[in-house]
């Protein structure tokens, strides 16, 4: 009798390799793939079990969740990819609430003939974030659509985190007085993403400013614990993330133009390209606001750590029955600084 | 950022604002037409409004090459791109204009009509050369100064034997917008629309040059200075205008001395002349039928016009009734006085052009200037109301 021979399965090959419908089918290749890239990179012992899903302790406090699909395009851009991407969004997304980011789970919908090579190179960056970031993915689902029906890959990152009680941070409590900050300067990441669109090459120096911002909003807290509202202004830029607090607390703010920091060189392409930094995406930015009294205290804490020390007061919020946003500009007159209308759209002349 | 900070100094602006308060003359008002969108935009984005005083009034004018456009020429932008399944290259702000059956570039678009928002003519043409099974075409609007591009293009497709890439041309001309509105029965006869002068054309000047608007200055006894689009030309232009009406002047005045000269850019006026004939007459939003005001392809260059090449018909398309944005492009109107402004027609759900484009009089109100319109705020809400439903009424009629 032939001895029954021991499995050989020849390892992915990352080099040549494309993404086939079978890695989504659930056969062996599919098995295969999630073994040797995701396992393998994100490497933790809930992933090792390799269960459909991941069984967690219950933390102290209450429960945050916040969940963001990414998109983006060009995959690979100066200063990060959309493997680093998607868990500092949604790191950055629970950490808004005040809270400790414990766990992410991760869902890939790649695109039939995206080359391996590509992915992996994806999903190592998202490990390193996940791992600098303190933040285990800890479970994940990989699909696969037909060519032509995706746009290489998409990411669905999920996170849960933990807030401790007494912290009250929500969009909804800006009141008249208090002070805007914000901790950096802004327009950065969409900048960066759009010197690289296909029609609009122009050279520049200007990187992504993507990064977990969880560190930064603890140490806030823990400086001042009262501190009304944080976001981060992403897509549609630090415009729209004010009129969103504005509403949500029924209030208006009043900017100062010559207080937002943004970078000459983002000003420049801005200028260049007919937009308004106030509303270009940032991707490691957020906006505070808190008690006028308490403005010195979080502007200085802010500064203290890396990832805000640029930080500004670039406002205050006043009482307006119409939410408005407001700016005095640097000539010397007023400006609505209001929602954006469709998508950003260059001019003509 | 050099050459741009300088250029909005609030210092320096305090101080010519405080001349113009100065010599302004309390007993009379100056009313200015400002002719472009560039300046529109200008003076609602950094609030040069803010700092003039109460009786310098600035008008709105026609200088938006998106707002001018009128309804049948979207509509055959989008005819070329549905019907005749072509490539249509245009440049973003006219991606959401109003068209007829509630369409828009944009709206076409997602209902999968090929359109692409492109930079310059050259992306079109680029597009053209990379896909050769296409047919491309590039739809060409704006004033003088985006029309020296298009000839460009026109000539390096016919050097390259292109054959699949045409222009749908719509480019217009900006003296005889003017002429028209100093012939308008308001200005001329009525007496309704007060113009003491205008800040003049910023980009358009650099191709055509200052020499123009001698015949305005001449004919019409209206003085006028060629501004350019930063906050701190703007203030400066109206000083300028304030001091010639003080003066009983009216002469041609260039305070963009940095970048127009009285002849203008002979190299693009020539490569224009080559390529473009004058139209006869062309429509243009709110102002109607403006004879000798447009450009299009002459004979020679027959091959790369979409209009022959696929038989566009001209046609008439009225704009809803409710909207005001005609009498707002002649200046007879401020955007303020539409019953739709703010209510209906928002940037997000557009009425009329004028609340379209950022050069739009309505958009750049809307967008940066609406605090100061309480009164009409707290109003809005009857108004919004009332006209809502006629709007709704209209669009289902269609």
């Amino acid at each position: 009798m032939k001895a029954v021979r021991k499995d050989y399965v020849r390892p992915v090959d990352f080099k040549h390799g494309v993404v086939e419908m079978t890695h989504g089918g659930g056969g062996r290749a599919m098995a295969q793939l999630v073994e040797e890239l995701f396992v393998a990179a994100f490497d933790n012992r809930w992933l090792d079990e390799m269960n459909d899903q991941a069984r967690l302790p219950m933390p102290q406090g209450r429960l945050v969740v916040a969940t963001d699909s990414h998109v983006v395009t060009p995959l690979f851009f100066p200063g990060g990819d959309i493997g680093c991407l998607s868990v500092h969004g949604t790191v950055n997304d629970v950490a808004m609430a005040g809270a400790r980011p414990l766990y992410l789970t991760a869902g890939f919908i790649l695109e039939e003939g995206f080359p391996l090579l590509d992915l992996k190179r994806i999903v190592e960056s998202m490990a390193v974030a996940a791992r600098a970031a303190g933040v285990p993915i800890v479970t994940g689902d990989t699909k696969v659509v037909e060519k032509g029906k995706g746009d290489g890959v998409f990411i669905n990152t999920t996170g849960v985190g933990v807030v401790a009680d007494g912290i009250e941070i929500s969009g909804d409590r800006a009141r008249a007085g208090d002070a805007i900050l914000v901790s950096g300067t802004i327009g950065d990441h969409g900048v960066a993403i759009m010197s690289l669109r296909e029609n609009l090459t122009f050279e520049t120096t200007i990187r992504s400013d993507t990064a977990a911002l969880h560190t930064l909003v603890a140490q806030m807290i823990e400086a001042v614990p009262g501190i009304h509202c944080l976001r981060d202004p992403t897509r549609g830029g630090l415009a729209t993330t004010l009129n969103e607090i504005a509403r949500q607390s029924k209030v208006g703010m009043r900017l100062t133009e010559s207080a937002i920091p943004v970078k000459p060189e983002v000003a420049a392409a801005c200028e260049f390209l007919g937009l308004d930094p106030l509303y270009v995406a940032n991707e490691g930015k957020l906006v505070a606001i808190c008690a006028a009294e308490d403005a010195e205290k979080v502007l200085e804490t802010m500064r203290s750590h890396p990832m805000g020390r640029d930080g500004a007061l670039i406002g205050h919020v006043v009482a307006d029955a119409h939410h408005f946003v407001q700016m005095d500009t640097s000539f010397g007159g007023r400006r609505m600084v209001d929602w954006l209308a469709g998508e950003q759209l260059p001019r003509i002349c | 950022m050099k050459y741009i900070d300088e250029f909005r100094d609030g210092e320096l602006a305090r101080k010519i604002a405080t001349r113009i308060r100065e010599e302004a003359d309390p007993a009379r008002q100056y009313h200015f037409m400002e002719f472009c969108g560039g300046h529109t935009h200008a003076i609602s984005r950094y609030g040069v409004k803010d700092l003039l005083p109460a009786n310098v009034i600035m008008v709105h004018g026609p200088g938006c090459p998106v707002c001018v456009l009128p309804i049948g020429r979207i509509d055959a932008a989008i005819d070329l791109a549905m019907r005749h399944k072509v490539v249509l290259c245009t440049y973003a702000d006219t991606m959401r204009v109003p068209a007829s059956g509630g369409l828009s570039l944009m709206k076409a678009k997602a209902r999968g009509a090929d359109i692409r928002m492109v930079y310059s003519a050259a992306d079109a043409l680029r597009i053209a050369v990379e896909e050769p099974g296409r047919e491309v075409v590039f739809f060409a609007i704006g004033f003088e100064t985006t029309t020296p591009p298009t000839a460009l293009v026109v000539r390096q497709a016919a050097a390259s034997g292109i054959d699949n890439f045409s222009v749908f041309c719509n480019h217009v001309l900006t003296p005889s917008a003017i002429a028209h509105i100093l012939e308008s029965p308001e200005v001329r006869d009525l007496g309704t629309v007060v113009i003491d002068g205008f800040v003049g054309p910023a980009h358009v000047s650099t191709i055509i040059g200052s020499q123009p608007y001698e015949y305005f200055a001449e004919e019409y006894g209206k003085p006028v200075v060629i501004a350019g689009f930063e906050p701190l030309d703007v203030i400066q232009a109206i000083l300028m205008l304030v001091r010639q009406v003080n003066e009983g002047r009216a002469e041609v005045e260039n305070e963009f001395t940095r970048a127009v000269t009285r002849e203008g850019n002979e190299k693009a006026k020539a490569l224009v002349a080559d390529v473009f004939d004058l139209r006869r007459a062309f429509e243009w939003r709110g102002l109607g039928k403006v004879p000798y005001s447009a450009l299009k392809l002459k004979d020679e260059w027959r091959a790369f016009d979409a209009e022959r090449r696929f038989d566009v018909q001209e046609r008439s398309v009225a704009d809803n009734k409710a909207c005001e944005c005609g009498a707002i492009l002649r200046g007879v109107k401020r955007p303020t006085d539409c019953k739709v402004f703010g209510t209906v027609c928002t940037p997000e759900t557009p009425i009329g052009s004028c609340m379209v484009s950022s050069e739009g009089a309505c958009a750049a109100h809307y967008t940066y200037g609406r605090y100061s319109d309480r009164t009409h705020e707290e109003s809005a809400g009857e108004i919004a109301a009332e006209v809502g439903a006629e709007v709704t009424a209209e669009g289902a009629a269609k």
